[in-house]
């Protein structure tokens, strides 16, 4: 049983340690070892569409992170509030939201925005305004969908496990709903305000597919990435790897450690 | 009174509104308009033209392959997750100390949110001829391909969803109540007659669960197909990305998208009808 434990986490953990590995290989091929360098880590981080798909993923992940956590974190509230069917319509939509599968996001989103451009760029360019084109805000857009999903979820869960006797407490003690809100929720929201945050941002920063619809002529990292590994295998791209891996990894115990100090806390 | 609720009701709706609007342009009309399109013809550059038509619907066997593939790999996929993920589910739930669980429950579920991009892109590093089949030949086997064979998706399909398994069926198994495993063992039976009829039932409606995730999002992969089936293996994720970036066909790339929407939407209606139904495992299956 310890064993095949073992095993397991061998066989879930060896492939990311690989690539890492990799990185750091002299050759040009990922798979023949031939020395130890750091070359691929420079040459990575100058080559300039790199660094500019690098940027774009970063506006892209930080502008979802903050809208989809501020959207989602004041939906689940208002849900609190609610009650009959229209409440189980936004629950049947966040489930939607995360069950449909990323290609169907990117197709639909991709042909509603075409159908609105469509629509809408005669009478924009009839009084000489811009034409609505596809860009990073059409990205952002179609990320926060799937995210505010995520972290209406983070966010119920958290006020589920709430003490409403703290509430009850401070409308007792005559406090404002509002001051009530910024004195006793939103305190104890944080950690999970945090998480959603965090992970927002890093589902964001990984997105391929939805991306690959939506993004018109920009590049972000996951597509420079994808049409990269298409043409071949090669320790730059376990140079970007390795540095993505280590950030997400990051940011993600970070997450698993508020969404933990939360359930402590209960 | 009636003024104070008034008041709460528009602090409610302000406060879902924002997320209701995204709902309702990115989710519900794009999804409308989805399936409006499937009943129309192709436009001569390529897109939409307005029609009703049953066409696109009677194409789908041209994208048969995709379809065949999806739906062999990904139940088959499904089924071998759910065998390698049990065990250490029930090493998680049963074996492990308190201690230790934690944190190898987190390990479990820390690659499933790193990048599918790289931990697909590893599986190539592997199971491409510089990996396995290189130190296969050392042993005398030449010449053995993995790389863009149906056995590479599969691996990747274990590879990929297997956090996503084993956290369900650890749930269920965790939630058993240890005293019935002392009442089987206390009536005479032995550990693997107890595991046969105690254990392995109750804990299925995790298994059905994990599968039920898992398979919808295996029937929706694009990247593993691409990457590890190597466009001879792919799914119906790979036809969507070809009819609408390379071909332009829309109308029948939104009747192939719908088509499998729906074969979803039916393994989900059979998940609740079949296992949620059952009220005390309702509690179980929704973590």
């Amino acid at each position: 049983m310890r064993v095949y434990a073992a095993f397991i986490y061998v066989f879930l953990y060896a492939p990311i340690a690989l690539i890492v590995v990799f990185s750091f290989n002299a050759g040009h091929y990922a798979m023949d070892w031939q020395g130890f360098s750091v070359e691929w880590y420079g040459k990575a981080f100058a080559n300039p569409i790199l660094t500019k798909a690098l940027v774009t993923s970063l506006i892209v992940a930080s502008s979802t992170a903050v809208i989809a956590t501020v959207v989602g974190t004041l939906c689940a509230l208002g849900l609190e509030r609610m009650k009959g069917w229209l409440r189980q319509l936004f629950d049947a939509l966040i489930y939607i939201a995360i069950m449909v599968p990323g290609v169907v996001i990117g197709i639909s989103t991709l042909i509603a925005f075409v159908t609105v451009f469509d629509a809408v760029n005669p009478a924009l360019e009839a009084i000489g305004i811009a034409r609505l084109q596809m860009g990073l805000w059409t990205v952002i857009a179609a990320h926060v969908l799937f995210n505010l999903a995520v972290v209406v979820l983070i966010i119920r869960a958290r006020l589920a496990g709430m003490d409403r006797s703290l509430v009850e407490a401070s409308e007792d003690l005559y406090a404002t709903p509002f001051a009530t809100f910024r004195q006793v929720v939103l305190p104890a929201l944080m950690p999970s305000l945090l998480a959603g945050l965090l992970l927002s941002f890093t589902f964001s920063f990984e997105d391929f597919i939805i991306t690959f619809f939506v993004a018109g002529p920009n590049t972000t990292l996951p597509i420079y990435m994808y049409s990269s590994i298409r043409r071949g295998v090669t320790p730059e791209i376990n140079a970007i790897g390795s540095t993505v891996l280590v950030s997400s990894l990051t940011l993600l115990m970070l997450a698993q450690f508020l969404l933990r100090a939360r359930t402590k806390a209960r | 009174m009636s003024s104070t609720s008034s008041r709460s009701r528009i602090v409610t709706a302000l406060l879902v509104g924002p997320a209701g609007l995204f709902f309702f342009f990115l989710l519900i009309l794009p999804l409308i308009v989805v399936i409006i399109y499937s009943f129309g013809a192709r436009a001569e550059a390529g897109g939409y033209a307005p029609a009703f038509t049953f066409a696109n619907y009677a194409n789908l066997p041209a994208r048969g392959r995709a379809f065949f593939n999806t739906l062999t790999l990904a139940p088959f996929g499904t089924l071998l997750t759910a065998l390698f993920a049990y065990p250490l589910a029930y090493f998680l739930a049963v074996k492990a100390n308190e201690k230790q669980r934690t944190l190898l429950l987190v390990l479990v579920i820390v690659p499933f949110w790193t990048s599918q991009l790289l931990r697909y892109y590893a599986w190539i590093m592997i199971l491409g001829a510089k990996g396995i089949p290189n130190w296969l030949s050392f042993i005398g086997l030449a010449d053995v391909r993995i790389l863009n064979t149906p056995g590479a998706v599969l691996i990747g399909a274990v590879y990929g969803f297997l956090p996503l398994m084993i956290l369900p069926i650890y749930v269920s198994l965790e939630k058993l109540d240890k005293r019935l495993l002392e009442a089987s063992a206390d009536l005479g039976a032995d550990a693997s007659r107890t595991f046969r009829q105690v254990t392995l039932p109750l804990s299925l409606p995790g298994v059905a669960t994990g599968s039920m995730l898992v398979f919808i999002l295996l029937m929706g992969e694009y990247i593993l197909p691409s990457f590890l089936g190597g466009g001879k293996v792919f799914f119906i994720g790979n036809a969507l990305v070809d009819l609408f970036l390379q071909s332009r066909n829309w109308p029948f790339g939104a009747a192939v998208s719908t088509a499998m929407v729906a074969i979803m939407f039916v393994t989900i209606a059979l998940y609740m009808r079949f296992v949620l139904s059952r009220g005390d495992v309702r509690r179980a299956a929704l973590v």
